[in-house]
């Protein structure tokens, strides 16, 4: 270890009240280094992080920077100290222009000299070889544009230590390269680059140096090459396991009656969102998906199942029967389920407790005037919590102070409580740790078992295949094929979504 | 102490408290209640708690309405005082017609009382629809009705002041004969009662405050959130006929630039004292109610130290400041770190 030790972080404790978040970890980032932060939710990566860029302050430990003690008490004294972070979320302005955006806040004086300003802006995001101009809105740029442009603003800053907290989750593959690209070039230019995602295939494509936490305390740190991907997984959750390959024999017992009456079916249905009409069905116990590139219209295909989106034409039959389901309460009536796509816009009540949270649903479908007693709601949730293995200190607990893979999980506690005989998940497994995903694939393919009908969709195909018997490819918001038994590879699909030899329309 | 301090009704418990300790160290009579007679005769109980009580009656229904708005539509209505104004309005036109001065009353006052529940509900229809379908930001789309509200009631009555002269219309702000405590008060502990019951034997407490967190998951957990945030309105439409009742009773006329004149603000302001947050979502329907009573003592206590009526409004604000800094969640925060420091040293010692 020679490389010069740019961050330290010692003994760092954070305490909750009732939970340690984090205990005696260290952490140590090097000149020019990409660091992947790697842990299961709840494993203490976003305290740290939070931590080091004065959100909380630490109950115990030290911090160094280029060999000095500093004490960071708030994000400012983060940023002046250099340290920049980049979150999922844009926490920039859209409705400033590009070259406001990087320099919002950062200046004393009392006049702008605006020319100055955008010539810098243009300056900088060319050597970045980021393609936005200083005087574009910063709205109008792609989201991952608008993160790159976040970077950019953390550069000019000549910060020294460049967080990023999961920018990939809701960029695609071309504009993953892009930030990669934009990371390795900051890099070379001797940035110490903290890294956090939930996507293994990228922590190996783009790290040096892997540290995994879990359950608020320190692993170990480890070179990415010594470091094997199994290995890490079984780091992560504590214990070897083979759980990755149990699910595919899982799966060969799945069996589905294929003459037997779809459990819905859908004919022609388009909504307001620009999906051409489609055709759909899935019987009782089938796991299917729709797959394609983000933004070919995957979720909007099943929110206009769900009458999330305005249906402006088709018909659906539930069980044989014609039904009209024209909002979710339609839905819901007639036995479907819907866990969104985006769980903190469309799923998540924040400030409700987990146990509101759960019961929602189901309240809705029994009616205004008839509200739970005290004694069902809690039996409710505590009968979910501990099915799902729900972790959160009591059912009062806002969700909104749960990790994202508990969130996600109250959710589908959510749904499972309504009992419902078709159940479609939009990316239930994004942004939440592979402990969890594995525990979600796992549940799909019980309940399906059990005879309920399966819409799963997700980004990672390789869960997909794992979990469906039959999927629906998507292209330019249209069907273009459907995939089932030997078809079922990555190969295939890749090529269904490119238009290769097939068009089935 | 750090737990009672994070529970929501503290803050307006403990200004109420303050508040009366106050009065009990500069003047105790301040808690001496007599028993009297009125000019009609009739035994009545008087003394500065019971003004409270009493005055605070149409504050407190107000509030109930308007902790409701705000937590599903994150906003305020700040008409609710020329909504009285048209109620009030339409109350004395239907019991009068076109006399102004009648022997006899031409409609029971309950017919006459629920007419102007009708149009006082309309009229928060109307607001409702401006903000659920429109999407208007409440406090500008209610500003309509705040510009032209007490027009439309001067235009109801044709700019007339009727004055009722049967002495049963002014039992509602007044007395009724044999019973000492005022009416208001009955009423407001009808309406309390009564919201209590809703929110226990509905779901309108979880609907209101999902669909103030997150619309677009309320819908797509199979609520209607335009009809809920709508219905708010129209609730609070009832709550507004209900306080213009007491209103024009307590005056057996009405004066339309001055009757509940402000009071949007002081219902407004009940709710901030409640804890609750004025950006909408969660709400303590107990808390908005006190505080509406903390309001209510404030002013009777400056009443009391003959702060002049025209100054009045400056010795509130800087109460309500310190009422309201307070309550802000950032305090809290702060103060419950401070007190959980507290306690533990206190506990070293103990050790």
């Amino acid at each position: 270890m020679a490389d010069k030790a740019l961050l330290t972080m010692r003994g760092i404790d954070k305490f909750f009240p009732g939970v340690k978040a984090l205990m005696g970890v260290d952490f140590t980032l090097r000149k020019g280094e990409i660091h992947a932060l790697m842990g299961e939710n709840g494993a203490g990566k976003s305290t740290l992080i939070k931590v080091l860029t004065g959100v909380y302050t630490k109950d115990a430990g030290t911090i160094e920077l280029d060999g000095n003690d500093v004490n960071i008490r708030s994000p400012q004294d983060a940023q002046h100290a250099g340290i920049s972070t980049v979150y999922q979320e844009i926490t920039l302005c859209p409705n400033l222009s590009v070259a406001e955006n990087m320099y919002i806040g950062r200046s004393d004086a009392v006049l702008q000299n605006w020319k100055k300003m955008n010539e810098g802006a243009d300056k900088l995001l060319r050597s970045l070889d980021i393609p936005a101009q200083a005087t574009q809105q910063l709205g109008s740029c792609s989201i991952a544009v608008q993160q790159m442009v976040a970077i950019a603003r953390a550069v000019d800053m000549e910060c020294k230590v460049l967080i990023l907290d999961e920018p990939t989750s809701s960029l695609d593959e071309q504009e993953v390269q892009k930030l990669f690209k934009l990371m390795r070039e900051l890099k070379g230019r001797g940035v110490g680059i903290i890294f956090v995602t939930h996507f293994l295939d990228q922590v190996y494509e783009v790290c040096d140096r892997i540290t995994v936490l879990r359950d608020g305390k320190l692993v170990g740190e480890y070179e990415i090459k010594d470091l094997p991907r199994l290995q890490l997984v079984s780091k992560m959750l504590g214990k070897e396991l083979d759980d990755l390959s149990d699910i595919n024999t899982d799966k060969e017992g799945e069996t589905v009656d294929r003459t037997s009456e779809p459990v819905f079916e859908a004919e022609g249905l388009s909504s307001t969102e620009g999906i051409k009409p489609f055709d759909f069905n899935i019987r009782k116990g089938e796991v299917n998906g729709f797959t394609g590139l983000l933004g070919s219209g995957r979720s909007e295909c099943v929110r206009a199942i769900f009458g999330a989106d305005r249906v402006v034409s088709g018909t659906v039959k539930k069980n044989g029967k014609t039904v009209k389901i024209q909002k979710p309460i339609d839905a819901m009536k007639n036995g479907i389920g819907y866990l969104p796509e985006d769980r903190k816009v469309d799923g998540i009540i924040g400030d409700l407790s987990v146990r509101e949270n759960i019961i929602l649903a189901l309240q809705v479908m029994k009616g205004f005037f008839k509200p739970f007693t005290k004694a069902e709601a809690n039996a409710f949730a505590d009968e979910y919590i501990k099915a799902l293995s729900i972790k959160t200190a009591s059912a009062d607990t806002p969700i909104k102070s749960l990790s994202g893979g508990n969130q996600q999980k109250v959710i589908l506690a959510r749904w499972l409580l309504t009992h419902p005989d078709y159940l479609i998940l939009d990316e239930p497994t994004r942004g939440i740790d592979v402990g969890t995903k594995v525990d979600i694939q796992k549940l799909v393919l019980k309940l399906a078992s059990e005879g309920m009908s399966i819409t799963f969709i997700s980004s990672e195909t390789d869960e997909m295949l794992r979990t469906c018997s039959r999927l629906i490819v998507m292209r330019d918001r249209r069907v273009v094929g459907e995939l089932t038994g030997e078809d079922l590879t990555q190969n295939k699909i890749m090529s269904t979504i490119a238009g290769g030899e097939e068009k089935n329309e | 102490m750090s737990k009672i301090y994070k529970n929501q009704i503290f803050i307006p418990m403990t200004a109420l408290l303050i508040l009366l300790l106050f009065n009990l160290i500069a003047d105790p009579s301040f808690f001496k209640i007599t028993m009297g007679l009125n000019s009609a005769g009739n035994p009545v109980l008087s003394g500065y708690l019971m003004t409270v009580l009493d005055n605070g009656s149409e504050l407190a229904i107000l509030a109930i309405g308007m902790t409701l708005v705000t937590a599903a539509s994150g906003g305020q209505d700040i008409s609710v005082g020329a909504a009285i104004a048209i109620a009030g309005s339409t109350l004395l036109r239907v019991l009068c017609g076109t006399n102004t001065r009648p022997d006899t009353l031409r409609t029971p006052i309950f017919v006459a009382f629920l007419i102007s529940c009708l149009v006082a509900m309309a009229f928060g229809a109307f607001n409702g629809v401006l903000v659920a379908i429109f999407k208007i930001q409440p406090m500008v789309a209610t500003l309509i009705l705040y510009t032209a509200g007490r027009s439309i009631a001067a235009w109801i009555n044709n700019n007339e002041l009727p004055i009722i002269s049967d002495p049963k219309f002014s039992y509602y702000g007044g007395f009724i004969p044999g019973i000492p405590i005022p009416t208001p008060v009955f009423i407001a502990a009808a309406m309390v009662i009564l919201i209590t019951l809703v929110l226990k034997f509905t779901n309108l407490g979880l609907y209101t405050q999902a669909v103030g967190i997150n619309e677009s998951s309320s819908r797509l957990n199979g609520l209607n959130p335009v009809f809920i945030k709508w219905l708010t309105f129209v609730i609070l439409g009832l709550c507004v006929a209900v306080a213009a009742l007491i209103k024009v009773s307590r005056l057996s006329s009405i004066n339309y630039s001055v009757i509940a004149k402000d009071i949007e603000m002081d219902a407004i302001l009940a709710v901030a004292l409640g804890g609750n947050a004025l950006s909408g979502g969660k709400f303590n329907m107990a808390a908005s109610v006190i505080g509406a009573f903390v309001i209510q003592l404030l002013t009777t206590t400056l009443f009391k130290f003959n702060v002049p009526s025209d100054a009045l409004p400056a010795y509130k604000a800087v109460v309500v400041i310190m009422l309201v800094v307070f309550s802000a969640p950032v305090v809290r925060d702060r103060m419950s770190v401070l007190f959980k420091k507290l306690s533990a040293e206190s506990r070293k010692e103990a050790a």
